[in-house]
């Protein structure tokens, strides 16, 4: 491993989690209106969640850097109102990691609270519980391994973001430079082969271990469910 | 203590439609499956919504006219067919779950009432049917009720674990006095266990 390598990897955990904190509030707000809501829309709500896992991920950054772009509707505002620009940074990567790891996380979670027994949520409400209360202590401990599995499918699509980022923000080193990224970039340079054997090895290394801890978290919880 | 129930839904084809007077003790609604007992237990606890009428219980409306009180401020405890326990809290946990303030009847006593003890620490799919039903029972006494509802407790015991959880059915209507309304399609139970029997038709 070298440093450029190390860089790599801290930049692309960096930018993972970050997406992925961001994103499971939004998702689990989703999957919940999804899953429990009756509103004209819903349908259309749905295919829009799920647009950017079958849209052309480069789509799906163009649409990002129109949105997000100095002069775009979301990044103007963000630019004039916070200071704040995405352009060719590290947060601008972790947005397009977000959207598309969202349609992912959004399904696992929705699966999870489609499974919750409501009439055990009635017998929480029969025994003195606020909708608020029955949520907390029912609803969400019972969904809890769809949120996992969510966190960590989420989380390693997030990691393999490729075609939405670099369309979005380019191929910076150090800030929007992820593992993908980085691996395609050595690519192109003759003698570069090591680093993409070693980048190759840390993506293979980092998947299974997350696919590994959301197992055991799953059954530490108590409950049967599996995350694959 | 007292019943005041008169209530109409229409529940897809059939039109649920019941109304009767109880006092105190153990009230049966005895009636065939399919004549809408469970939706009526369901309308009186809260869980479903009557399209008209009223529920009042000891003077003070439970739904009615502009009234219709959410099922956790109306302190029925209700014991489900299934038991419904939670199945990610120990049998300890799901006794304490609607645990309000002080209440009339103590953990220990129900736990002693019930025969509990040894279940404590237990999660609840090592249950077997018996045993989940008395932890239901135990729930719902914890949980301060003014009165219980009872959706046949019975239906998937076998004789001699029917005849245990009657026994502690009768220990509930007479030592704790506490009112019991009773859904069941079963003849002999409701014979041993009601004072009042209020006859369902479909």
């Amino acid at each position: 491993m070298t440093p450029a390598d190390w860089e790599v990897i801290r930049l692309s955990l960096k930018v993972a989690l970050v997406a992925v904190a961001t994103v499971l509030p939004v998702a689990f707000a989703l999957a919940y209106l999804l899953a429990r809501g009756r509103f004209p829309g819903r349908i259309l709500l749905d295919a829009i969640v799920h647009l950017p896992l079958v849209l052309p991920p480069v789509v799906t950054g163009w649409l990002l850097l129109i949105a997000f772009g100095r002069t775009g509707p979301i990044g103007g505002w963000l630019d004039r109102w916070l200071g704040i620009t995405l352009m060719f940074r590290w947060t601008g990567a972790a947005v397009a990691a977000g959207v598309m790891a969202l349609p992912l996380m959004v399904r696992a979670i929705r699966l999870s609270i489609e499974a919750v027994d409501r009439r055990l949520e009635g017998a929480a409400r029969t025994l003195g519980a606020g909708p608020v209360r029955t949520f907390l202590t029912i609803t969400l401990p019972l969904s809890l391994s769809g949120v996992l599995a969510g966190l960590v499918l989420g989380f390693a699509r997030s990691i393999g973001e490729f075609g939405a980022t670099i369309s979005f923000v380019s191929n910076i080193p150090g800030q929007t430079r992820t593992l993908p990224i980085a691996i395609y970039t050595a690519l192109q340079v003759p003698g570069e082969e090591g680093q993409v054997v070693r980048l190759a090895l840390v993506s293979v290394a980092l998947s299974l271990g997350a696919l590994v801890l959301s197992e055991l978290l799953v059954r530490r919880q108590g409950a049967r469910a599996h995350v694959l | 203590m007292s019943f005041d129930v008169n209530i109409t839904r229409r529940l897809g084809e059939a039109e649920i439609a019941l109304a009767f007077r109880a006092e105190g003790g153990l009230t049966a609604l005895f009636g065939p499956s399919g004549s809408g007992k469970t939706s009526t237990l369901n309308m009186i606890a809260g869980l479903l919504r009557p399209e008209r009428g009223h529920i009042i219980v000891d003077g003070e409306m439970l739904f009615g006219e502009d009234v219709d009180l959410p099922a956790e401020r109306r302190r029925a405890g209700y014991v489900f067919q299934d038991g419904r326990l939670f199945p990610h809290l120990r049998v300890r946990a799901n006794l304490l779950y609607g645990r309000r303030g002080a209440g009339w009847i103590g953990f220990d006593d129900v736990v002693a009432l019930l025969g509990l003890g040894a279940l404590l620490d237990r999660w609840p799919r090592t249950l077997s049917g018996g045993e989940k039903q008395r932890v239901a029972i135990g729930r719902a006494l914890l949980s301060n009720p003014r009165f219980l509802l009872m959706d046949e407790p019975l239906a998937s015991l076998d004789g001699a674990r029917a005849d245990e959880i009657m026994g502690m059915i009768e220990r509930v209507r007479d030592e704790l006095k506490l009112p019991i309304l009773y859904v069941s399609h079963n003849r002999a139970e409701v014979d041993r266990l009601a004072t009042q029997i209020v006859p369902v038709r479909r």
